[in-house]
C-alpha cells in the first residue's frame, strides 16, 4: 500500500485558497457533503514523490478559529477531534502577500493547536509591483514554520510546497506565542479542571460555546467549567486578538518592509467607478442584463441542440431495437428523454457559473454587497441575492445554485425559496398561448393589451418573491447571531483554470445529484402517460369511431387524445377535477397541470395531445390548439376558456411551484427535503388562492 | 462628545479608542478593528450604509449601525 497523508487547506477567503488546491489536485477532486449540514466539502489528491499521496481537503475559508457560520464552524470542528478521519497530519495556512498582517492572526491560532503548519505566502508575484519585500529566513524563525512562496497565477512555488507538504515531520509544533499570559489565573484554573487537555484547546471549545454554538464532534464536556460570563469572555477574547496583533506586528516590522509609493492606485481607482452611487448601479445593471442575456438567449443554441440530439437519439433507439416493446418504449421515451430533459440545463448553469465564478474571483461581487445591501437587507436577503433574482427569470435551476454564494445560511435560505417565484423562461410558452386565448387585441395609449398583461406577469412574479422574502424574513428564525462585516478583496484579474473548474464542478453537481431525482420523476410521470388500466387505454382503437373523411393522421390523433384521457395521468387529472373545479378549470386543464410537473411549458404539448391536434405541423400547431381552446365549451354550452378561467390560470401557473427539476436542486441545495416540501405546498396553497380569487371574482 | 467611525466623513482618518461593545462582532475585532489601530474612511453607500473602511491594512465593509459602536478620535493626515 502506498503511503498517505492528510492535509488541510486553511486560509482567509479572497488569499487565492482555492486556486493553491487546484494547483495542487487539478482535475484530481471531488466534492462531497459534511454530514448534516450544507457546507461542501471539497476533497483531492495530490501525488508526491515515492509513490506517497496526499489527500487534501480545502476548507471553507474562515478568519479564524471563532466560527460565525456553519461554514466556519467546519473548521473548528476538524481541528478539534484528533480522531475524525480527516484530521491532518500537516496544515497548509494559505496567506496573500498584501494582507499578510491580518492572514497570520488564523495561522498562529492554528500554530497554537500544535498541528505542524506550513504558511504559503501566495500571489507573490505582486510583491515587486506593490513594493513588498520579505525576510523569510527570518519570518521562518519567529513564525516556527517553513514558509512557501507562491504564485499560483505565474505557476511558480507549487514543486517546493509539495516537497514540504513530504517533509512535514521536520516542522516544528512550537506555538508561536503564549496567550495565556492574558489572564494567568483563569488559565492555571482551566488547567487544574482538565489535567490531560490542551489548554488552547479547551479555550476554544468554551469560547466556541459561547459565540456560536455546541461543538458536535468534541469528545470532551467543559459544561461543568464556568466561571466566567460570555461578556467576561469577549472581553478576553478581544485581548488575545491584541496579543495576537502585538506578535505579529513586530514580526512583520522586522521581516517585512513595504515601500508604500509603489502601491498602485488601481484599487480606489476601480472603487470611486464600480461603487459609485450612480455609475455604481448602472455597471451592476448592464452586467446583470448581460448575464440575462446569456442564459436568456446564447444558451438557446446549445438547448435546441440538445434537444433535437436527444429527439433523434429516442427515435433511434425505436428504431433500432424493433418489436415495439414496453421495454424499447421506456428506453426510447422513459429513459433518454428523461436524460435529455436534464442535460438541457447545462447550457444555461454552464453560462451563469461562467458569470459568477468571474464576478467572484475579480472581486466584484463585493461590491455588489455594498451597493446592494441597504436595499435588500430589509427582505431579509442579501445584496447577492440580486444575481439568483434575476438569472431566475431565464431558469430557476442555475438560479437557485447561485446561492451557493452567499454566506449567510437564512440569507441563501430566503433567496432559495423566493426564486421561482419570479417569472422562467418555461412559462413563457404557457403565458404566450393563455394571453392570445382571453386577452382582447387592441391597445391602450399605444400599448398592446397583451404586451401589458405579459409585462405584469413578469412583475407579479417579481413581486411576489420579494414580498414573500419579507414575510419569511419575519418568520424563519436562526440559532446563529450573523453580522455584517464584508472584506472587499483586491481587483484581480479571474483565473481561467479556476473559472473553468467552477463550471465543470457546478455542472457535474446538477447532472449527478439533482439528476437523478429528476430523472426518477420523469420515468414515473412518463409510465402515467403511456399506461393505463382497463380495455379503453389498451383497445383505444376499438373505441374510437371512424368516420370516412377522417385522414389517418386525425385518426391516430383522436386515438392518441383517446388514450391520455384513459391513462393513469388521465385519471388524475378527473380526480382533480372536483378540486380544480372552483379555479376554472375542467379535467383536461387538469392533467395539462400534472403532466406541467415535469415542466411547465409541456402543458402546451398535452393539450395539443389532448385536443388531438398532436400531429399538425409546428407552425400551425400553435394556432391550433389556440382554436381549440377557444372553442372548448362544458356540456352545457359555455365557454371553457373565459376571461375569468384564463386569468386564473395565468395566475396559477405565474405562483405554483410546478417543476420537479426545481424541488430536485432545492432537496440538493438545502440537504432536506423539508424546504422543498414546504416550498410546493406554500407556492401551490398561494397560486391556489390567488386563482380561486380571481375566477370567483371575474366570474 | 463622544466620536464613532460612523461620523467620519468620505476620506477621513481616525485612531480606535474603544471596541469592546458587546454588539461589536468578534469578526471585526478579529479583521484589525482594536484600539490603538487606524481607520480611514473610503466610501459610502447612498444613505451613508453600508461605509467602506480601511482598517489596521485590511479593506472592509460594516453597516453603520456597527460603525456607530467603534469610538474613535479624529487625526489629520
Amino acid at each position: 500500500m502506498s503511503k498517505q497523508l492528510n492535509v488541510a487547506l486553511i486560509g482567509n477567503p479572497n488569499t487565492g485558497k482555492t486556486s493553491v488546491f487546484n494547483a495542487l489536485t487539478g482535475l484530481n477532486q471531488k466534492v462531497g457533503n459534511y454530514p448534516g449540514i450544507t457546507v461542501d466539502k471539497k476533497q483531492g489528491i495530490c501525488k508526491l514523490s515515492r509513490g506517497v499521496k496526499a489527500h487534501i481537503l480545502d476548507l471553507p475559508g474562515t478568519y479564524s478559529l471563532n466560527a460565525s457560520s456553519l461554514d466556519e464552524n467546519v473548521v473548528i470542528e476538524l481541528l478539534l477531534n484528533k480522531n475524525d478521519k480527516d484530521y491532518p497530519d500537516v496544515a497548509i495556512i494559505v496567506s496573500d502577500v498584501e494582507n499578510l498582517k491580518r492572514n497570520l492572526l488564523l495561522f498562529t491560532q492554528i500554530k497554537d493547536l500544535k498541528i505542524p503548519t506550513i504558511l504559503v505566502i501566495n500571489m507573490s508575484d505582486l510583491m515587486t509591483r506593490k513594493g513588498i519585500s520579505l525576510d523569510i529566513e527570518l519570518l521562518e524563525a519567529k513564525l516556527h514554520t517553513k514558509i512557501a512562496l507562491v504564485s499560483t497565477r505565474k505557476n511558480r512555488g507549487i514543486d517546493e510546497l509539495k516537497q514540504l507538504i513530504e517533509n512535514y515531520k521536520t516542522i516544528s509544533t512550537q506555538a508561536c506565542l503564549d496567550t495565556t499570559t492574558i489572564d494567568e489565573a483563569y488559565f492555571q484554573s482551566l488547567q487544574k479542571a482538565f489535567p490531560n487537555q490542551d489548554v488552547y484547546k479547551l479555550w476554544l471549545v468554551i469560547t466556541q460555546d459561547a459565540n456560536f454554538g455546541k461543538i458536535t464532534r468534541q469528545e470532551l464536556d467543559i459544561s461543568k467549567f464556568k466561571t466566567k460570563s460570555n461578556q467576561e469572555l469577549k472581553r478576553l477574547q478581544q485581548k488575545e486578538a491584541i496579543k495576537r496583533y502585538q506578535f505579529i506586528n513586530a514580526t512583520l516590522k522586522e521581516g517585512q518592509t513595504i515601500d508604500r509609493s509603489k502601491a498602485t492606485g488601481l484599487r480606489s481607482k476601480l472603487d470611486r467607478l464600480l461603487i459609485h452611487k450612480v455609475w455604481g448601479y448602472v455597471i451592476f445593471f448592464l452586467i446583470l442584463l448581460s448575464i440575462f442575456q446569456a442564459i436568456y438567449d446564447w444558451a438557446t443554441f446549445p438547448m435546441d441542440l440538445i434537444d433535437t440530439t436527444f429527439a433523434s437519439l429516442a427515435e433511434w433507439v425505436k428504431n433500432t431495437f424493433p418489436g415495439g416493446g414496453k421495454l424499447t418504449d421506456l428506453v426510447a421515451e422513459g429513459i433518454v428523454s428523461g436524460i435529455g430533459g436534464i442535460v438541457i440545463f447545462i447550457p444555461q448553469i454552464a453560462f451563469l457559473f461562467l458569470f459568477i465564478s468571474i464576478l467572484e474571483e475579480s472581486g466584484y461581487m463585493s461590491r455588489v454587497v455594498f451597493l446592494m445591501d441597504r436595499v435588500m437587507r430589509r427582505y431579509g436577503l442579501s445584496g447577492k441575492s440580486l444575481v439568483p433574482l434575476i438569472s431566475g427569470t431565464a431558469c430557476a435551476i442555475p438560479a437557485v445554485m447561485a446561492t451557493r454564494n452567499i454566506e449567510n445560511w437564512k440569507e441563501r435560505l430566503i433567496t432559495i425559496l423566493v426564486v421561482p417565484f419570479t417569472t422562467c423562461s418555461a412559462r413563457l410558452p404557457v403565458y404566450l398561448i393563455i394571453i392570445a386565448l382571453v386577452i382582447p387585441e387592441g391597445s391602450i395609449i399605444g400599448l398592446n393589451y397583451q404586451a401589458l398583461v405579459l409585462m405584469a406577469l413578469y412583475l407579479l412574479g417579481f413581486g411576489m418573491a420579494i414580498f414573500s422574502a419579507y414575510i419569511l424574513n419575519r418568520i424563519l428564525k436562526t440559532k446563529h447571531k450573523t453580522f455584517f462585516v464584508v472584506e472587499m478583496p483586491n481587483y484581480k484579474l479571474p483565473l481561467l483554470k479556476n473559472v473553468i473548474i467552477t463550471v465543470i464542478e457546478k455542472t457535474k453537481t446538477f447532472v449527478f445529484e439533482a439528476g437523478k431525482i429528476i430523472l426518477a420523476i420523469s420515468i414515473i410521470l412518463w409510465v402515467l402517460a403511456s399506461y393505463g388500466p382497463g380495455d379503453k387505454f389498451n383497445n383505444a382503437e376499438s373505441y374510437v369511431e371512424t368516420t370516412a373523411t377522417q385522414s389517418a393522421y386525425e385518426r391516430n390523433d383522436q386515438i392518441a387524445a383517446f388514450k391520455l384521457e384513459h391513462s393513469y395521468i388521465g385519471i388524475i387529472g378527473k380526480t382533480i377535477e372536483p378540486l380544480i373545479k372552483p379555479l376554472g378549470y375542467d379535467w383536461k386543464v387538469g392533467i395539462g397541470l400534472v403532466a406541467s410537473f415535469a415542466a411547465r411549458e409541456v402543458f402546451v404539448g398535452t393539450l395539443a395531445t389532448i385536443y388531438s391536434v398532436g400531429s399538425a405541423n409546428e407552425g400551425e400547431n400553435i394556432d391550433t390548439i389556440k382554436t381549440k381552446m377557444a372553442n372548448e365549451t362544458y356540456a352545457d354550452g359555455t365557454k371553457v376558456f373565459t376571461l375569468a378561467s384564463g386569468i386564473s390560470l395565468l395566475l396559477f401557473y405565474a405562483f405554483a411551484m410546478q417543476c420537479m427539476s426545481t424541488l430536485a436542486i432545492v432537496r440538493r441545495e438545502t440537504k432536506s427535503w423539508k424546504w422543498p416540501i414546504l416550498q410546493l405546498i406554500g407556492m401551490t396553497a398561494i397560486a391556489y388562492i390567488c386563482a380561486l380569487i380571481a375566477f370567483q371574482f371575474l366570474k | 462628545m463622544r466620536l464613532t467611525i460612523a461620523d467620519l466623513k468620505k476620506g477621513e482618518k481616525g485612531v480606535i479608542t474603544d471596541s469592546s461593545s458587546e454588539d461589536i462582532p468578534l469578526k471585526l475585532l478579529e479583521m484589525g478593528c482594536l484600539p490603538g489601530n487606524k481607520v480611514c474612511l473610503l466610501q459610502l453607500a447612498p444613505f451613508s450604509d453600508p461605509m467602506y473602511l480601511n482598517v489596521n491594512d485590511s479593506f472592509l465593509a460594516i453597516r453603520k449601525e456597527t460603525a456607530a459602536l467603534i469610538v474613535i478620535e479624529k487625526i489629520d493626515e
